[in-house]
């Protein structure tokens, strides 16, 4: 394994590194002829969650990446990267449209939480993450979702449940930001360092506990390096699950996670 | 907000937030646990629900046995379970079981606050994934009484694949063609909001019960905005559709039987 020197919050601070490539990025350098679509016909369009369609290795794939953005006129419009009700829903319409033409469909995820506002309190925001965790139980085509940077709890998880796991290895994927958590246990959010060690959330504490699949190595590589790296897998782990009837491939996500702390 | 006294475990006064009053809890029971005084709803414990709601001696409950584990070393979560089960009575923070209402038959579970919020780790998702998984084998409906501060972060990460869990079960038990109904109790916030408590066919709330995902106070600091009157109570879920119905307290046992006769097409 490498680089399991540095601390959880190391790696806290590595996924959240502004430098570091978002869902923008994977779908440029990995997707071809990428056509995005917009809106969730309900009410309106949420950019901090990118969708539309193109190939992958060859192949036709439905996307759907999280971004924050780069320049703050960017990042304004995508609210930081933190998906709206607007958000879920498009990528729950999408998926359909994915399963209805029987395509595969790969999530990138990379947020701090789902957007936190009283909009989107009065849109329904637990309602639209539930909707979505319910709805991709019984999605029929292969779910390939890989956490990127920070997976914020349930705003994470919105786009992540999928057939396969697969991380970055230093990106992290929490219950709950070791901020929040510290100020809640200790009173002190200064006290994040500890409450990141404690929460147990770097790529290969999850791998232990059998909640990824994958980890894709970062050390010594560059972000295209990691991105070809990821694609690769993202294309044999797509082929595997396509080779399972429909029926094997939920089972199969469905014990996924009911083995999760039985 | 407990209302067990450790040494015997009798209830005997319960806190009323709104009089700032300790009421006598015998009185409150047999008001429905609403304060005679200011008419507020106090919170109700699992075994107070299940008196409320059930037909008398229907009630049969599964899965007490199981226990939490300190399962990712987290500190100081061994002590907060001990003191919880002490004040609460409970083993977890929810209660599992078969029962009749008004002689419908049918699986239930009951959150209760009074043990760690009401949150979520292992073994509360576990105990409704099992609750889930029976009623689609015994092809029974489900009444889920929420009440949550959410997933619970002493158990990380292993909490929050909670909600995909149970979100799983609750669809293969909605594909059997099978009814949910929740009714939603204060407080039930984040990642309970954000999974099953929103699952329901019917969704019923009780009167100004708080449902959210993002916390008020967490709201306010992040966005400077200040929050509107009755944000995030059960009428403005209500009033944004998100809810079927607010049910008031007395009446919430007759209006779930009804519901249920006429899912089973019953006079």
């Amino acid at each position: 394994m490498n680089s399991n020197t540095k601390t959880a919050y190391d790696r806290v601070v590595a996924a959240r590194d502004t430098k570091r490539p978002l869902g923008k990025f994977y779908i440029e350098n990995m997707i071809d002829s990428f056509v995005e679509f917009h809106g969730d016909r309900r009410f309106g369009d949420d950019e901090a969650i990118i969708g539309g369609i193109g190939y992958l290795n060859g192949k036709s794939v439905t996307v759907l990446a999280m971004e924050r953005g780069s320049t703050l006129d960017e990042r304004m419009k995508r609210h930081f990267g933190c998906p709206t009700p607007e958000g879920y829903r498009k990528a729950l319409r999408l998926m359909k449209e994915a399963e209805k033409f029987n395509r595969p469909i790969v999530c990138f995820i990379g947020c701090s939480g789902a957007y936190c506002g009283i909009d989107a309190e009065e849109r329904g925001q637990g309602e639209a993450i539930a909707e979505n965790l319910f709805e991709m139980m019984g999605i029929k085509v292969p779910i390939i979702s890989v956490i990127i940077s920070e997976g914020g709890s349930g705003g994470a998880l919105a786009l992540g449940v999928c057939d396969t796991l697969i991380m970055l290895e230093n990106s992290v994927y929490s219950v709950i930001s070791p901020e929040g958590c510290a100020s809640i246990l200790w009173k002190d959010s200064q006290k994040a360092n500890e409450a990141a060690e404690a929460l147990k959330l770097t790529s290969y504490d999850l791998k232990k506990f059998g909640i990824v699949e994958k980890i894709i190595d970062e050390k010594d590589k560059t972000n295209n390096e990691i991105c070809d790296d990821l694609k690769m897998y993202i294309v044999d782990e797509i082929n595997e699950k396509q080779k399972l009837s429909t029926h094997e491939l939920l089972d199969k996500r469905y014990e996924k996670f009911r083995k999760i702390g039985a | 907000m407990l209302n067990f006294k450790k040494s015997d475990n009798k209830p005997l006064k319960v806190m009323c937030k709104k009089c700032n009053a300790e009421k006598d809890y015998k009185a409150l029971k047999e008001n429905f646990m609403i304060c005679p005084d200011c008419n507020s709803y106090l919170r109700v414990g699992a075994k107070d629900r299940i008196e409320m709601i059930c037909d008398k001696g229907t009630f049969k409950e599964f899965d007490k046995g199981l226990k939490s584990k300190n399962i990712i070393d987290f500190p100081n979560y061994d002590e907060k379970l001990k003191k919880s089960e002490e004040a609460s009575g409970l083993n977890e923070a929810v209660v599992c079981g078969t029962a009749k209402i008004d002689s419908e038959k049918c699986a239930i579970f009951i959150m209760d606050s009074n043990f760690m919020m009401g949150s979520m780790g292992t073994v509360v998702g576990e105990k409704i994934t099992r609750i889930f998984e029976r009623a689609t084998k015994e092809n029974l409906p489900v009444v889920g009484f929420t009440t949550s501060g959410g997933a619970r972060m002493q158990e990380g990460i292993l909490s929050l694949m909670q909600m995909a869990k149970v979100s799983g079960s609750v669809k293969r038990h909605s594909e059997h063609g099978l009814l949910y109904i929740t009714v939603l109790t204060d407080p039930t916030t984040g990642g309970i909001t954000a999974s099953f408590a929103m699952h329901g066919d019917i969704i019923i709330a009780e009167p100004k019960a708080l449902v959210g995902f993002a916390g008020a106070r967490v709201i306010e600091q992040t966005t400077g905005q200040k929050l509107p009157e009755g944000f995030q109570r059960a009428e403005f879920l209500l009033e944004h559709g998100f809810v079927d119905m607010i049910e008031e307290r007395p009446r919430l046992k007759y209006t779930l039987s009804k519901i249920l006769k006429i899912h089973n097409n019953k006079a």
